[in-house]
């Protein structure tokens, strides 16, 4: 059982939780991620690692309500307890020797982007981080990003905050305005991920994409997660989650994410349900 | 000694009717009578040399065993059963008995072998019906050797069972939230009931051995920092990662590894209510592959609902590797075999998921290396299968997550490791066996390769007392 220390709310959707997993702890590094199940019937969930604290022994997970899963452990309170707690899984995100980085974050993705930010912005690389929301609302991060970015862009669909538009707009702009990156990192929706890979091949930049498929046991034992990489097939849980978005089958990818789509809906409707009657109850 | 049963064939093992059975995921064998058992044992004919024992990889004193059973003293034939197997509830269910102790059994020449495995069985569930525990040897002391164990299935059980007996400090890491290994995530409840691995887990807690769950070899730990706590590491970390035919539409949704979707309905329960893993239910499914992880897929696949499922193999029934057992239940549960099959594309619909397997019809040609005949295809024969699901059940190659961390651990070319015949690798104080050594093979081999790395350990570290 592993304790939560720390619980806040980002946004109305997003959740920050700080959770006691030293055996996590003591290895992780950014771009891994760790699978947790919330009870005894839960199901085994991978959510990548935002921070960790080696000698405290603890691991910051940031997560959106998307599912009855996700829903489930956002119920938890600090001094509760997570079932299972397993980790670090994946293959670290490769950062050194870096000059001019582009981090590109979608969403609930800038969670995953801002420890490899921070660690860019540690070994001296010179970031840039271009930050994409629906709205003003569900900015998150904010400060975080600042202090770990030479530029900081915030983009919103409606214009709310930052500038209206697209990630992608405001990274051609920065492109066609001289920048020169030697690599644009980029974490967030399959769609972004697959826009921003169109661009910087136009570009010739070399881009890096975390995926994040769905998976079982994050191990490599169930192949659940596999993907086309260059018309190879690869399991984000041992050969990623980090891959070349220059190589990777998008289409595919944003077909097999939807493996489950009514069944989650379909438990999504019997929580909230449930919620409001225990609300209006 | 009670009297000889002279019967040529074996007391019937009462099994739940398949009409019944296919929809549910409850145990298909009940198991013996008490007085089933002792008739059963009464068939052992004590030969003098136990051909029997010597198919046993775990060298289990059949005849001894039987001869308390036939007397109806259940408790000394599990003693018996103890002394040599970490596991016998679980071997008494999952072994291939008619290619090993059976196989030898002289009974067999003129009639049907003594049905070894079932006075197993019904011996290891009697003992565990009175509630009584086995008398439990002393918990290793303050200076005991402390080893640690890679995997928490057959391999790592047997091997922390056989040195936890011998007076070690075992601690097991497991990378799932439940050990057992394959005992759980893969073989279904309807074969072995998870209650049954739970309580041999227990039995093996009571004996001193801990098990650490959510730790990932290689990711959580390495074995060099275990090697730094641990005068000796045993891996025994499995099969690995899932392979796929590399054909087209392989990755359509609907088209899953045996292993994942094994996974969801045994380890996740995805079949009962109130599960939050999902898994398709299929209409139509065909399973790739003739081992018993296929006949698994697929009766897994029946109780889940579907209307038809079928075996697509490019062999015979002659070459089917799967146990004759297995083969026989799921052709009874009405599984469709389409022999000399072999899948070349999976098409799929406008949304991406699987609606038929292109398969090219086969004729076995020439033997090949492995002495079965080769199949090839007829040029120009091809059969559509109507499928929503495709399971792949043609094997797996080794996970690199152990070798990879660790410098100096010998791998063979296709990435099993290297260890010899007592599981010594080529790094001091790491020992291994079971699939991720051998590459897929049986509970039992991998059990016995578990303990025989056991004895390995104990026989190194006297060797190091003595020249310390």
């Amino acid at each position: 059982m592993y304790r939560i220390l720390k619980k806040e709310a980002l946004n109305p959707t997003v959740t920050r939780m700080v959770v006691e997993a030293p055996l996590v702890a003591r290895r992780a590094q950014p771009g891994q991620f760790i699978i947790l199940r919330v009870d005894e019937k839960g199901e085994r969930i991978p959510l990548t690692i935002a921070g960790y604290d080696r000698e405290k022994g603890t691991v910051t997970i940031i997560f959106q309500l998307v599912g009855a899963s996700t829903m489930a452990l956002g119920r938890l309170e600090e001094g509760d307890f997570i079932q299972d707690f397993a980790g670090p899984l994946g293959t670290p995100s490769h950062t050194q020797g870096l000059g001019k980085v582009a981090v590109v974050g979608g969403g609930v993705g800038c969670a995953i982007a801002l420890p490899i930010a921070q660690k860019l912005h540690q070994e001296g690389a010179e970031v840039h981080a271009i930050v994409g929301f629906r709205s003003k609302e569900l900015v998150i991060l904010e400060e975080e990003f600042r202090a770990a970015s030479q530029k900081y862009i915030l983009m919103t669909d409606d214009g709310s905050a930052g500038e209206k538009g697209l990630v992608t707009t405001a990274l051609e702009a920065l492109i066609q305005g001289g920048e020169g990156y030697q690599q644009v990192i980029a974490i967030g929706p399959l769609v972004m991920m697959k826009f921003v890979s169109a661009l910087t091949k136009k570009y010739s930049i070399p881009t890096v994409v975390s995926m994040n498929p769905l998976m079982v046991d994050g191990t490599g034992m169930c192949g659940g997660c596999r993907l086309t990489v260059g018309g190879k097939v690869k399991f984000a849980c041992v050969d990623g989650p980090d891959f070349d978005g220059h190589q990777v089958d998008f289409d595919e990818a944003i077909a097999r994410s939807s493996a489950y789509r009514s069944q989650e809906g379909r438990a999504r409707e019997e929580h909230c349900n449930l919620f409001q009657k225990e609300v209006s109850g | 000694m009670a009297g000889r049963n002279m019967e040529p064939k074996k007391n019937p093992m009462p099994v739940q009717p398949p009409e019944e059975r296919r929809r549910n995921f409850s145990e298909v064998a009940l198991g013996y009578t008490p007085e089933q058992a002792a008739s059963e044992a009464a068939r052992c004919l004590h030969c003098k040399n136990k051909p029997c024992v010597e198919g046993c990889p775990v060298r289990i004193d059949i005849p001894a065993f039987l001869e308390r059973a036939a007397e109806q003293d259940f408790s000394g034939a599990f003693q018996v059963l103890s002394q040599a197997s970490s596991l016998p509830a679980v071997c008494g269910r999952v072994c291939p008995q008619e290619t090993q102790c059976e196989a030898r059994c002289v009974r067999g020449i003129k009639g049907e072998p003594v049905g070894i495995g079932r006075v197993e069985r019904f011996a290891a569930d009697w003992q565990a019906a009175q509630g009584e525990k086995s008398p439990v040897p002393p918990r290793a002391g303050e200076k005991a050797p402390k080893i640690a164990v890679i995997g928490s299935g057959p391999a790592g059980l047997s091997c922390a069972g056989e040195l936890a007996k011998n007076g070690c400090a075992v601690t097991i890491y497991e990378a799932l939230h439940t050990p057992g290994g394959v005992l759980v995530y893969g073989i279904p409840e309807f074969r072995l009931p998870k209650d049954i691995v739970r309580r041999e887990i227990e039995a093996l807690e009571e004996l001193g051995v801990t098990v650490v769950t959510n730790a990932v070899a290689g990711r959580s730990l390495t074995i060099d920092e275990l090697l730094e706590e641990y005068q000796a590491v045993f891996i025994g970390s499995g099969a690995g990662l899932p392979r796929f035919m590399n054909i087209p539409g392989e990755n359509l949704k609907g088209v899953y590894s045996a292993n994942e979707f094994l996974t969801r309905v045994n380890l996740m329960k995805a079949y009962e209510e109130g599960s939050s893993t999902p898994v398709q239910r299929p209409r139509r499914a065909v399973v790739v592959g003739g081992g018993n992880v296929a006949m698994d897929a697929a009766r897994c696949a029946l109780r889940l609902g579907a209307e038809e499922v079928s075996i697509v193999y490019r062999r015979s029934m002659e070459e089917l590797p799967a146990r004759a057992e297995e083969v026989e239940h799921a052709q009874e549960e009405g599984i469709v075999f389409r022999l000399l099959h072999n899948p070349v594309e999976i098409a799929g619909d406008e949304n991406g998921w699987a609606v038929s397997v292109k398969c090219a019809q086969m004729e076995l040609g020439e033997p090949d290396p492995s002495g079965r005949r080769r199949p090839v295809e007829i040029p120009g024969a091809f059969a559509e299968v109507p499928a929503d699901c495709v399971i792949m059940a043609i094997g797996t190659s080794p996970n690199p997550l152990l070798t990879r961390s660790t410098p100096g651990l010998e791998t063979q070319r296709w990435g099993g490791i290297v260890a010899d015949e007592m599981g010594r690798t080529s790094r001091k104080g790491v020992y291994a066996g079971g699939d991720a050594v051998t590459g897929a093979a049986t509970v039992i081999l991998a059990m016995g390769a578990g303990k025989t790395a056991a004895q390995a350990i104990l026989e190194d570290l006297e060797g190091a007392r003595n020249e310390g």
